[in-house]
């Protein structure tokens, strides 16, 4: 009865926000809560790290420049404190301020997510995977989650070469899985064909966890290599193993991530909804020594997934005019909603409203 | 079932042809109707024709899992989707061209014509050179010889245009030809499917080669 309720009563995104809630306390992540605003300054030296670089600013009372929040992360990287040997876990859902890819105007959107701040070892990054999997499930059963490597891909190409521009353009060509153009910027920086081949593999990979030993059983037996072995290794023996895949087209700001990153979709979503991962990069550049790994998930997205429609808006329209006794309307329309149905009582019929069941009270009325 | 946006125009029945060849043909998309979507269940694949300019943004949006488009839209509108396959149709350059007397002398901020403002504005930033650009939709090569514009950036096929109008080739941008683009989301869900149609067409793109 309490589900049935709450379905009928909350959005998808709110029903959303109270499972993640749920399921982040469970793990023992700690709520937390922060203010509307944030010093511009934190925004304009960390630019790269946002989803997009503009943000909403204006001067305080007292002169301070001020922007509302584009992101949630750089707030909590800033506002904690290194504690060694301790590890900070905190979710959040929170209102941001971003500028719309659709409408390239700001819009409000709400964003839930967890940080995981300390000593970061591979049991948190596979615990911060499994939340991952475990949000995208509360929103729906028909999704995928990706991971991939950074050190992985920076390994490889550094083995390549060094020039720069061959790093920038090699890593956008894997970015868009686009072994044409790569083989183009290999030639253009005499790349050999057997090193273009080795990064084609990458580029190409998209394996479940189970057969990571096999893939990896071609590359060097790097640190990046073995990490993801032991990763796989876990979350193949997971209830979640046929919805996650490595792929390593997934890239990031190596200035700001690190290790781990990772995408989540759902099908109907023509974006990824979930994104996170290991951002020590990021830490450091805030001053801080810990390490951490964490996620972001934007609810807003979920506009786009199909809400049943209900057909109708409430159960009874309960007609009534000056002559019907108030206190007989009120008894009425109490009776039917004490039998679970909605009801509303007005002098017409609404143009748009959709009903089930008219009561005309009208013509029972008596002038009082 | 796999939603393909195909560019309306001689290139898009040239793409399709190759669909076709690869094992995912849909008869009724050569029957004479006002029909917009041609879908076959047998094959799992349903075609759409669109403006070549909006494919990237069909894919990229998730209305189609796939598209057809050529190099020069996707590097104008820069899409967030994967781009699987270079199809080797739709061959022909992006190139700088000018009045046959024209000498850019660095002396002065240059004007530039063009549909493809980004692709225009990458090329001078890699160059440092200081450019005006000018936006237009049609019939570029009008700007340089009307004195709207000192050059022009835009596609060269043939190049008869040019020399018709007596103007030549300054510079060459890059080469455009036609790729196969894929949603990221709709690759998540359909890697086989997509996998299988890309392998097809590169096997394909290679024999024709």
């Amino acid at each position: 009865m309490r589900k049935e309720m709450n379905d009928a009563v909350l959005t998808r995104e709110e029903r959303v926000v109270f499972a993640l809630r749920d399921l982040y306390r469970r793990y023992g992540y700690l709520p937390y809560r922060m203010s509307k605003f944030e010093e511009y300054e934190l925004y304009v030296r960390n630019k790269e790290f946002m989803v997009g670089d503009r943000v909403i600013a204006f001067n305080d009372t007292n002169g301070k420049m001020l922007a509302l929040k584009p992101d949630v992360t750089l707030s909590i990287i800033k506002g904690g404190e290194d504690r060694p040997g301790e590890k900070q876990k905190v979710y959040y859902d929170e209102n941001v301020y971003r500028v719309s890819k659709s409408t390239h105007r700001f819009k409000e959107i709400r964003q839930a997510g967890l940080e995981c701040i300390g000593d970061v070892d591979l049991y948190d990054v596979f615990e911060t995977v499994t939340l991952a999997a475990k949000s995208l499930s509360a929103i729906g059963d028909d999704y995928r989650l990706t991971i991939s490597h950074l050190g992985l891909l920076t390994d490889a190409l550094s083995r390549v070469s060094s020039d720069p521009a061959f790093l920038n353009e090699a890593s956008g060509c894997i970015a868009g899985k686009n072994a044409h153009d790569l083989k183009t910027a290999c030639d253009k920086f005499g790349v050999s064909s057997s090193d273009y081949d080795a990064l084609c593999r990458l580029l190409a990979a998209n394996f479940a966890p189970k057969d990571a030993p096999a893939f990896l059983s071609s590359l060097p037996k790097t640190g990046a290599a073995q990490e993801i072995g032991r990763l796989a290794a876990l979350l193949a023996a997971s209830p979640y193993a046929d919805k996650i895949c490595f792929d390593f087209s997934l890239t990031g700001d190596v200035n700001y991530y690190n290790g781990f990153i990772f995408k989540g979709f759902l099908r109907g979503i023509a974006s990824d909804v979930l994104s996170g991962g290991q951002y020590d990069g990021m830490m450091e550049k805030l001053g801080r020594k810990a390490r951490a790994v964490g996620f972001a998930l934007y609810l807003d997205l979920l506009e786009a997934l199909d809400e049943p429609d209900a057909g109708y808006d409430v159960d009874v329209l309960l007609l009534y005019n000056e002559a019907n006794d108030p206190a007989d309307v009120a008894e009425k329309a109490d009776g039917i909603r004490a039998a679970g149905r909605s009801c509303t009582a007005l002098h017409a019929i609404p143009e748009k409203l959709r009903y089930r069941e008219l009561k005309d009270l009208r013509k029972e009325g008596k002038t009082c | 079932m796999l939603n393909i946006a195909l560019p309306k125009g001689r290139l898009g029945e040239t793409v399709y042809d190759l669909f076709e060849r690869a094992g995912f043909d849909c008869p009724s998309i050569r029957e004479k109707s006002r029909k917009l979507i041609f879908e076959n269940e047998k094959t799992g694949v349903r075609f759409f024709w669109v403006k070549p300019s909006d494919v990237p943004i069909y894919v990229e949006r998730g209305a189609a899992d796939l598209g057809v488009a050529g190099k020069d839209i996707i590097l104008e509108y820069a899409p967030d989707v994967y781009e699987l396959l270079d199809l080797g149709l739709g061959k022909c350059r992006m190139a700088v061209a000018a009045k046959k007397d024209f000498h850019d002398e660095n002396t002065k901020t240059l004007r530039v014509a063009t549909k493809f403002p980004n692709i225009a504005s990458t090329y001078y930033e890699g160059i440092g050179r200081d450019i005006d650009i000018i936006k237009l939709n049609g019939s570029i090569e009008l700007a340089p010889i009307l004195g709207l514009s000192d050059v022009i950036v835009d596609i060269v096929e043939t190049g008869t245009t040019l020399r018709e109008n007596d103007l030549e080739v300054k510079a060459n941008i890059l080469p455009i030809s036609a790729r196969l683009i894929a949603n990221k989301s709709s690759f998540r869900f359909a890697a086989d499917e997509i996998g299988a149609i890309t392998e097809k067409m590169k096997e394909l793109v290679k024999t024709d080669d």
